[in-house]
């Protein structure tokens, strides 16, 4: 489905002509935030209530949040599984602080998330699950809907379950199967109040029960009956309309993508680009699996994707894939980069180009599978034996995942050395819109192989010596099996230089550990640049990885305010770029927020000896714009 | 990035599969010489490690395949070092990781013949799920596990393979665990070819690595393998020709499984147990004496075989080719895919990709 920024009212809007009595109301931002039980179907919903609005052309951005658990306790705090939704007529950084609307499905939904809406925000509750023993479950001593707890706030009582049971009634189902489409009927009603176009929704339900036509239809009939109940009852007397972000955007043609459909996506285009074909050696993790789903849906790319008995093979297998001259590529969360680490190492030693893919969740140990966090970067920098640099490199937002593993490929391709992307949960699911490349704005990754002797010895014969280096990137040759005359063996044992054959010399190790970290600080990377308008600021706040938008959301409130701070913001943390210490200071006073305990703090002040502050969450949730833009106040104001 | 002649990309290699395997054929017959390596070889003089490794390049020419499109894979331990003395492509990996790293390796290439060295060490401690994994998805691989059943490299302790009770710097007052057979073990882990055989005779050593390198799929050869340095003579008693005919069984596909002086023992399947049991051959049961089928369908019969030889004094140990079964290979399988995606969508489409189904156009 295709459809025009330029002329919104084309979308097909069900249920005919809007009745009168109904204000229209136009906002510039909404966040909503749909919340219920684990088996209720709150991310399915989100994500069409999300597709409908990209393809309105609104700006958006998304954080869905589940517990770790497939099916948690029914109607628990712990099973409530939420995703928030932030658009808006203009661009937006973040999926919002506080929501504007909550659709709570049952008394825990209601209880897990009342405390982040504002005053005066919408409720809309589903009053058919605030039983006595579903309230009292989650510590509810009196009925919330009568004791005027929620009196600050605009509450909707809808009895959504049986409404729906009611409108499925011609259906051949059971109550329990009718109740399921109760979340087709909050959509619809969402999407009515909303004005969000519904063609897409429909398309998506039929497609999606095929084989069973028949639950298509009853979860469209849920959803149009949604629609016409926020049309018919006098409840909601008013209708929303967010005008499409059309200055938002550069023009282009646009989709809504996640995280990791975005890394899956780059990196199938990275093997295009290249010419290599792409192996994927993988163990299933959360949040990292949909990496390996969706790379295993594209074999018509020449793509293999091995699910391989553990971690440990999944590098192991993507390194033999190296040596063979595939792009080749391991995916993961921390618990997995932990196992690889040593493989890791020998990727180092063997100098094959390898894409290590850590979607970072909250730690140590299992820690918060599907929360977020940015704890891994001292792990990827340092975490194996020996002096075994590895380049690192993160992505700033979920459709930034596309264009980073582009870069995580030219570098592990022009230098043969495995890449670390750090990812985080929060890009992996979070989505945006995102514009689709033209073919000819992408990188040119082709490698030339090794063909043929490469050294003269004093007898006259030529030889191959892998470790030769190219003096200008000191980078080795790539010569894979097959090639004849080439015949060569490597290893993670030491190397002589050139020859690579073994050796256990003094002066040789030495040289060896030397060159290999000259390599990596002499890749490539592109400088930094330094947002600082009025050039008057004191503090510069540098972030890396995820935390862009939160941080960028919060200076321009700062500056709205009119303070005055600059902003960078790291895509390589390792080598950093060459122009950081300059960068640096320039300025009186850095802060550096993060997901973590202060992480790439301690590599800032280590390397340059600069005395950057900390600000730091862990929470396993992103920052919040206005918490971030409140300590990046006080931060300036102790400087001025 | 230094040459600025690209070669063949693995894709186009696999395209050209089959006219390699031809040109091969053609090419001037290679000798033992080209297969070895530069390198000094540094086991310990007297190690078992030099007959195989003599035997490995004495029978690659045979094979017909050209030396760069053979690839030696190992992990660490003595044995591990083998890749280096091979004038093949190579690597010498990390420990227990080899059946994985191979793996990758023989999947995206198919035009490479990949061989996995390994120890008792290496393969069935720290590496033991890669080995049962490679064995079950039967990946175009061929294992030669050498096992001296005892730590060599760093230097004595008892290995996966040891006879309970070893006495080594580990353990002074015996180990106390339970050996592998790692005939068994490969068996039990659905392996489609496994085979045993002994460093010091050439002849058998090289008619089955001959049979590894025919079968389609991952083959496991557990070769018996002297460390004189740290576990002498742990196999004299399948060695030496005083004991020997009493103590090997030598399994031949097709023929009943005699041994023993003038073959005058021979194994039976009892009738009531299913069990195989070890019997004086005479007139009478001479006829029922088991007839030994490395193709059955069923790994029984091999198993229980495996099952004769006593963990401790390796009486009654078979060698041979215990089970050579044909099944899905897993790399072929592989390949059979992406070919059917394409003949189902088409070759991929980037544009088409990035650009799905839900889009808009923002205009200028
Ligand atoms: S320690 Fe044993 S296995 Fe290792 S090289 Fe010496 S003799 Fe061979």
């Amino acid at each position: 489905m295709a459809s025009q920024v330029s002329s919104p009212d084309d979308q097909a809007i069900p249920g005919g002509q809007r009745k009168p009595g109904k204000e229209i109301r136009r906002l510039d931002r909404v966040i909503i935030r749909f919340a219920g039980d684990s088996g209720d179907g709150m991310q399915l919903t989100g994500d069409r209530f999300t597709s409908e609005t990209a393809s309105f052309g609104n700006d958006l951005s998304t954080l869905p949040n589940f517990p770790a658990e497939i099916r948690a306790p029914a109607g628990t705090l712990p099973g409530v599984s939420s995703f928030q939704l932030h658009f808006a007529d203009h661009d937006i950084l973040t999926p919002g602080d506080r929501p504007d609307v909550l659709v709570a499905m049952n008394p825990a939904a209601l209880k897990a998330n009342i405390e982040d809406l504002p005053h005066g925000a919408e409720v809309i509750i589903n009053t058919d699950e605030f039983t006595k023993r579903a309230m009292a479950k989650v510590g509810y001593d009196a009925n919330p809907l009568q004791d005027g707890s929620l009196s600050a706030y605009s509450v909707h009582e809808v009895p959504l379950t049986s409404l729906t049971v009611e409108a499925l009634k011609e259906f051949a189902l059971t109550r329990k199967e009718a109740e399921r489409s109760k979340n087709m009927f909050a959509l619809g009603l969402l999407s009515w109040m909303y004005h969000r176009p519904t063609d897409g929704t429909e398309t998506f339900l039929r497609k999606k029960f095929t084989k069973k036509p028949q639950l298509a239809e009853a979860n469209i009939t849920a959803f149009r009956a949604g629609w016409n109940f926020g049309e018919t009852t006098e409840d909601f007397a008013t209708v929303y309309e967010v005008a499409p972000a059309a200055a938002a955007f550069t023009p282009g043609t646009y989709r809504n993508i996640s995280g990791n459909l975005a890394l899956a996506y780059g990196l199938i285009t990275a093997s295009q680009q290249s010419g290599l074909p792409l192996f994927l050696g993988s163990y299933p993790i959360t949040p990292a699996s949909d990496v390996l789903h969706e790379l295993s849906k594209h074999k018509n790319f020449g793509v293999r994707t091995f699910q391989a008995e553990d971690e440990i093979a999944g590098i192991g297998a993507a390194l033999g894939a190296a040596f063979g001259g595939s792009l080749a590529v391991t995916t993961t969360s921390g618990p997995g980069i932990a196992l690889k680490s040593e493989t890791i190492g020998l990727a180092v030693s063997l100098e094959l180009p390898l894409l290590v893919v850590d979607i970072q969740r909250g730690g140590p140990s299992t820690g918060l599978p599907t929360k977020t966090e940015q704890a891994d970067l001292l792990q990827a920098m340092y975490g194996r034996n020996g002096e075994a640099p590895v380049p690192v490199i993160a992505p700033s937002t979920p459709g930034d995942c596309f264009a980073a593993a582009l870069e995580a490929a030219r570098i592990a391709l022009t230098w043969r050395t495995p890449v670390f992307l750090l990812s985080d949960g929060y890009l992996a699911n979070g989505s945006e819109p995102w514009r689709i490349p033209e073919p000819a704005e992408l990188p040119n990754l082709r490698v030339d192989f090794a063909t043929k002797p490469n050294k003269k010895l004093e007898d006259g014969s030529e030889v191959f010596w892998p470790y030769l280096r190219d003096p200008a990137t000191l980078a080795r040759p790539w010569a894979l099996p097959g090639t004849p005359g080439l015949e060569h063996r490597v290893g993670g044992i030491e190397k002589q230089d050139g020859t690579g054959n073994i050796s256990y010399d003094p002066a040789n190790h030495d040289l060896m550990v030397r060159t290999r970290q000259a390599k990596i600080d002499g890749i490539t990377v592109p400088n930094i640049t330094v947002d600082d308008p009025t050039g008057e600021a004191t503090t510069l706040v540098l972030g890396w990885g995820s935390t862009y938008g939160p941080i960028t959301a919060a200076v321009r409130r700062v500056r709205g305010g009119g303070g005055q701070i600059a902003q960078a913001h790291l895509r390589h943390i390792n080598p950093f770029p060459a122009n950081l210490e300059k960068a640096l200071k320039a300025y009186e006073q850095v802060i550096i927020p993060e997901m973590n305990l202060g992480q790439l703090a301690t590599l800032i002040r280590a390397r340059y000896l600069v005395d950057a502050r900390s600000y730091t969450q862990v929470t396993g949730l992103p920052f919040k714009a206005e918490q971030l833009a409140h300590a990046l106040r006080e931060a300036i104001d102790v400087v001025d | 990035m230094s040459s600025t002649e690209s070669a063949k990309t693995p894709s186009q290699a696999e395209q050209t599969k089959q006219v390699e395997q031809t040109k091969q054929v053609e090419q001037t017959k290679q000798t033992m010489k080209d297969f070895k390596s530069d390198q000094e070889v540094r086991w310990c003089p007297g190690c078992g490690d030099y007959a195989i490794l003599a035997a490995v390049q004495g029978f690659l020419p045979e094979l017909g395949l050209a030396r760069e499109n053979i690839v030696f894979v190992s992990g660490i331990g003595c044995s591990s070092r083998f890749p280096y003395y091979m004038n093949t492509y190579g690597m010498h990996s990390i420990h227990g990781r080899a059946p994985a790293i191979a793996t990758g390796l023989a999947t995206s290439r198919r035009d490479l013949s990949v061989w996995v060295i390994t120890g008792d060490g290496d393969a069935l401690s720290i590496g033991g799920n890669h080995l049962i994994h490679a064995l079950r998805r039967n990946v175009n691989l061929k294992i030669l596990l050498f096992n001296n059943r005892i730590y060599g490299l760093t230097k004595g302790q008892y290995s996966p393979t040891s006879e309970i009770g070893k006495i080594t710097k580990s353990t002074p007052m015996g180990s106390l665990d339970a050996p592998f057979n790692p005939v068994s073990l490969a068996l039990g882990a659905e392996a489609s070819f496994v085979a045993r055989t002994i460093d010091s005779d050439r002849k058998h050593l090289t008619s089955v690595l001959r049979e590894a390198a025919a079968h389609p799929g991952t083959a496991l050869v557990e070769i018996y393998q002297n460390c004189n340095i740290f576990n002498d003579g742990a196999f004299e008693i399948l060695k030496d020709r005083a004991t020997a005919d009493e103590a090997l069984i030598r399994l031949e596909h097709g023929q009943p499984i005699r041994f023993g002086t003038d073959h005058s023992k021979g194994i039976l399947r009892d009738p009531g147990s299913g069990d195989l049991r070890i019997v004086d051959v005479t007139p009478d049961n001479e006829a029922d004496i088991l007839i030994h089928n490395a193709h059955a369908p069923s790994p029984a019969t091999a198993f229980a075989l495996s099952r004769l030889a006593d963990p401790t004094t390796l009486h009654h140990t078979p060698i041979g080719v215990l089970r050579n079964v044909d099944r899905l290979v897993y790399d072929t399988a592989m390949a059979e895919q992406l070919d059917a995606a394409i003949e189902h969508n088409g070759e991929g489409d980037l544009t088409t990709l990035l650009t799905g189904t839900d889009t808009w156009t923002v205009v200028g």
